[in-house]
C-alpha cells in the first residue's frame, strides 16, 4: 500500500514536471505562432482583435496569441521585469518616450531602422523611441498622436456664454462662473491617479515656447530648469490652487477616469485637464455627445499664446528575445500596422484624436470637432511635444506627489521640491552624464 | 528459591571524560540533512546576504555601482520614505493590539455558553480563509465615499459620511481595521484554544472560593492563557509590520503616499526601477522587525507559566 502510494506521488511529480514546460507556439509544417501584449483598456482589447483578425486572414500562415497586462504603473512595472528577464511576448505595444527609453532599448529591442516603413515616420516619433545606438529606431508607431491640455463641454460654455480662455486669470473666472451655475468647473479623478499629471505635464508646450533649452538644460541637471523654479512651477501651482479655491467636484479622490468622462459628456462637469485620447472611451460611453467635447490648451499666466503640448503615440517593439521564423513574423506584424490596411484599421477601430506619426496613413475627412480644435493650435504653429519625448528622465512618482498637492497635502513648492528630488533619483539610476 | 538480582548491563557507551552527556546516535546519517541544506541556502541564505550586499549599490539589474550608504541615507531623508517608516509602527502595533484585545474577548465569548456558538465560530474565523486581494477590493467598494454601501446606509441615519480611504487623515486606520477585520479570527482561535486548555480545576476552585467573572479572568484564565497570548502576539505583530497585500488593494498607498507603509515603499521603489534603493528598503524592513521582535519573543517567553 505504502508502495504504491510512493509510485503514485512519482507519477504526480513527474506529470506536474511536464505539464509545467510551457507549450509555446512553435513552427511546425510552415505555421508560425507569436504572441502579442497588449494593455486590458477596453478600447484596446477591441482593436487589437480587430487587427489581429485583418492580419490572420492577410497572412493565414501566421497565428497570433494576443496576451493582455495591467495599465499604468503595474503594467510599466511588468514590462520593465519581462524585458529585464528575457521573458517578454514576441511583440508588445507600450509607451515612447522616457517609458521605454528607461528599460535599455540598445540592450531589449530589435532595431527596425532598415524596415520599409521606417522612412515614412515623422522625425519626432523616432527621436521618441531611440536609444543611444545612432540611427536606431526601435518601434513602430500604433494610433495618432493626441494632445494634453483642457477638454471642455461646448454645450456649458454657450448655455453660460463664456468664451474659451487664453490666460489663467480668465479661466479661473470662467470656472467660477461655471461653479456659481452648479455645475462642478474642473474635474479631477483620482481614482485613476495617472490623471493628476496634467496640468503639470500639459503646461511644457508653454515652458518649451518660452525657453527652447529647457529640455535640455534639465536633463544635464542645470539649476535653472528645475520644477521648484518658475517656469516648471506654474504646472504645480495651478494644480494646488484649482483645489485651494474649490474648484473641483466633490467626488475627485475616488472618481475614476471612466467615469469622470461621463460626468464631463452628460454636463454636470465642465472641463477636464486632460489627454485627448481618452475621447475614445468617451466614445463608448457616452456615443451621442462625443461632438459636445471641444479642447484648450493650458492658459498661460503672462499673456503669451497657449501652446498645444503632443504626445508621440504609442509603439510596437520586438524584444531580442524574438529571433527565427518568429522574428519574420513579428516584422511582418509590424510592416502590417504601417501599411494602407493597417492605417484604415487604427483609423477605424479607435477614435482619431490628432494627426498621425507616418505619412503612411492619412486623416479621415470627418474628424471630431475636438481634433479640429487640436488642428487649430497645428495651423498656428503653436505646439510642442511633451517634456517625455525630449528628455529621458521622467521621475516615477510625479502622479503621487501631484495627488499629495492637489488634496492639500502639501504646497505647490514642497511638491515641486520633492518632484526634483524624484527625477534626481532616477536621473542617477539611468546613469545620466551631470547628475 | 533466592531472586538473582543480575545488574543490569548499561546498553550505553561509558560516560565522556569531561562529564558532558554523550548525544544520542541516530540511526540516519547526517546525510540526510544535505538537500534540505543546500534548499535553505540556495533560496533563503544566499539571497539575504545577497540583499545585504545590493542594499549599497545603485542596481539596474544589468549592472551595480557600489554607493556605499546613499540608498539608507535617502531612505531616511526622503520624507515619502520616511513617512512609510512611521506608518508601519502605527499599523503594526495597532493592528496587533486590536487582535489580541478582541480575539480575547470573542475567545471568551465562544468558549461560554452561548446559543449558536458553532455558527458564531464558523462567521469569526471566514474571513481569514477569504483571498486578502478579494477582501480588499470588496471593502474599497464597500467603503466608497459616493457610491458605496456604508456611506449610503449612514446617510439615511443621518450620520457623517467620511472618505474613508480617500480622507488622508483616515486612509490607514480604515485599512487597519478591515485588516482586524481579517485576522482577528486567527487570533480568536488561538485564545480559544489556550482557554480550552486550562484545567477545569482551578476554575471550578476559583468559582467554589467565590470568585466573580471578572476576578475569574484577571486571576485564573489571563495568566493561564499567557503562552497563547504571546503566540497571538508575536503572528500578529510580524504579521501587522510586513503587511502589505490589504494595503495595496485599498489604496495602493494612497492618497498620495497617506497610507503608505514601508513594504509597499518598497514595492513601489522596485515599481519605479530603483532596485538597490528597494533592496535597501527591505534590509531595514528585516533589521526593524528583528529589531523588534527578538526582545519580545524573549520578554513573552520568559513570562511564560509552566502549567
Amino acid at each position: 500500500m505504502r508502495r504504491g502510494l510512493i509510485v503514485g506521488a512519482a507519477v504526480a511529480v513527474a506529470a506536474l514536471a511536464l505539464a509545467g514546460c510551457s507549450a509555446g507556439g512553435g513552427t511546425s509544417n510552415g505555421k508560425v505562432t507569436i504572441s502579442y501584449l497588449v494593455d486590458n483598456a477596453p478600447l484596446t482589447t477591441a482593436t487589437t482583435k480587430t487587427f489581429v483578425a485583418a492580419f490572420e486572414k492577410a497572412y493565414p500562415n501566421i497565428t497570433v496569441k494576443v496576451e493582455s497586462r495591467a495599465q499604468g504603473a503595474d503594467g510599466d512595472n511588468i514590462v520593465k521585469t519581462k524585458l529585464a528577464t528575457g521573458s517578454m511576448d514576441d511583440v508588445f505595444q507600450y509607451n515612447s518616450g522616457s517609458q521605454i527609453q528607461g528599460d535599455h532599448p540598445d540592450q531589449t529591442l530589435v532595431d527596425l531602422s532598415g524596415e520599409a516603413w521606417a522612412k515614412d515616420v515623422t522625425k519626432d516619433f523616432k527621436a521618441s523611441v531611440a536609444g543611444t545606438k545612432k540611427g536606431a529606431v526601435y518601434g513602430a508607431p500604433w494610433g495618432t498622436t493626441f494632445a494634453g491640455g483642457i477638454m471642455y463641454n461646448t454645450k456649458v460654455y454657450d448655455k453660460l456664454g463664456l468664451k474659451v480662455p487664453t490666460t489663467w486669470d480668465e479661466f479661473i473666472s470662467n470656472s467660477q462662473k461655471i461653479k456659481a451655475a452648479g455645475i462642478a468647473p474642473i474635474l479631477q479623478t483620482f481614482g485613476d491617479t495617472w490623471t493628476s499629471q496634467l496640468f503639470v505635464l500639459a503646461d511644457f508646450a508653454n515652458i518649451n515656447a518660452k525657453d527652447a533649452n529647457w529640455a535640455a538644460d534639465y536633463t544635464a541637471n542645470k539649476s535653472d530648469a528645475k520644477y521648484a523654479k518658475q517656469p516648471g512651477l506654474l504646472g504645480f501651482q495651478y494644480t494646488s490652487e484649482v483645489f485651494q479655491k474649490g474648484l473641483v467636484n466633490d467626488d475627485y479622490a475616488s472618481l475614476t477616469n471612466a467615469n469622470g468622462l461621463k460626468d464631463l459628456a452628460a454636463g454636470t462637469a465642465a472641463q477636464y485637464p486632460m489627454i485627448t485620447i481618452v475621447i475614445s472611451t468617451l466614445k463608448q460611453s457616452n456615443p451621442d455627445q462625443v461632438n459636445d467635447i471641444g479642447y484648450f490648451a493650458i492658459p498661460t499666466s503672462d499673456g503669451s499664446a497657449p501652446h498645444m503640448t503632443i504626445w508621440e503615440p504609442n509603439a510596437l517593439y520586438i524584444p531580442k528575445s524574438t529571433t527565427g521564423a518568429k522574428l519574420d513574423a513579428a516584422k511582418k506584424l509590424l510592416a502590417f500596422a504601417n501599411s494602407s490596411k493597417g492605417c484604415e484599421i487604427q483609423a477605424s477601430a479607435q477614435l482619431v484624436t490628432g494627426p498621425f506619426s507616418t505619412t503612411a496613413c492619412k486623416l479621415p475627412s470627418d474628424v471630431l470637432p475636438l481634433v479640429k480644435d487640436e488642428q487649430k493650435y497645428q495651423d498656428a504653429g503653436n505646439t510642442g511635444s511633451a517634456l517625455e519625448f525630449l528628455s529621458p528622465i521622467k521621475g516615477p512618482n510625479l502622479e503621487k506627489i501631484l495627488i499629495q498637492v492637489a488634496t492639500g497635502q502639501a504646497t505647490a513648492a514642497q511638491g515641486a521640491a520633492l518632484y526634483d528630488q524624484d527625477v534626481k533619483a532616477q536621473a542617477q539610476q539611468l546613469g545620466i552624464k551631470g547628475w | 528459591m533466592t531472586t538473582i538480582n543480575i545488574p543490569v548491563q548499561s546498553v550505553s557507551a561509558p560516560p565522556r571524560p569531561d562529564g558532558r552527556a554523550r548525544k544520542a546516535r541516530s540511526i540516519y546519517p547526517s546525510w540526510f540533512y544535505i538537500p534540505a541544506i543546500a534548499l535553505y541556502v540556495v533560496f533563503f541564505a544566499v539571497p539575504t546576504f545577497a540583499s545585504f550586499y545590493f542594499s549599497l549599490t545603485r542596481w539596474s539589474l544589468f549592472d551595480a555601482t557600489f554607493i556605499g550608504f546613499d540608498n539608507f541615507v535617502t531612505f531616511f531623508q526622503n520624507p515619502q520614505l520616511f513617512n512609510g517608516f512611521i506608518h508601519t509602527f502605527e499599523y503594526g502595533f495597532v493592528t496587533s493590539g486590536a487582535k489580541v484585545v478582541l480575539g480575547l474577548a470573542l475567545a471568551l465569548l465562544l468558549t461560554s455558553p452561548v446559543i449558536g456558538r458553532g455558527y458564531l465560530r464558523a462567521v469569526v474565523f471566514f474571513p481569514v480563509l477569504v483571498s486578502t486581494i478579494g477582501v480588499g477590493f470588496v471593502f474599497k467598494s464597500l467603503l466608497d465615499p459616493f457610491h458605496g454601501v456604508v456611506n449610503a446606509v449612514l446617510g439615511v441615519l443621518h450620520l457623517p459620511q467620511p472618505g474613508w480611504f480617500t480622507d488622508p487623515n483616515m486612509a490607514l486606520w480604515t485599512i487597519a481595521g478591515v485588516d482586524v477585520w481579517k485576522g482577528v479570527g486567527i487570533a480568536t482561535l488561538i485564545f480559544m484554544a489556550g482557554i480550552v486548555a486550562i484545567p477545569q480545576e482551578y476554575i471550578e476552585a476559583a468559582r467554589m472560593d467565590g470568585a466573580s467573572s471578572w476576578r475569574l479572568f484577571r486571576s485564573v484564565i489571563l495568566p493561564l492563557s499567557r503562552p497563547a497570548m504571546g503566540t497571538v502576539i508575536i503572528l500578529s505583530l510580524i504579521g501587522g509590520l510586513r503587511s502589505f497585500d490589504i494595503i495595496w488593494a485599498t489604496t495602493n498607498g494612497g492618497p498620495g503616499f497617506a497610507s503608505d507603509v514601508i513594504a509597499s515603499v518598497i514595492y513601489k521603489q522596485y515599481q519605479a526601477g530603483f532596485f538597490g534603493l528597494s533592496t535597501a528598503g527591505n534590509v531595514i524592513l528585516f533589521l526593524v522587525v528583528t529589531a523588534i521582535m527578538v526582545p519580545v519573543s524573549r520578554f513573552i517567553n520568559r513570562r511564560e507559566v509552566e502549567l
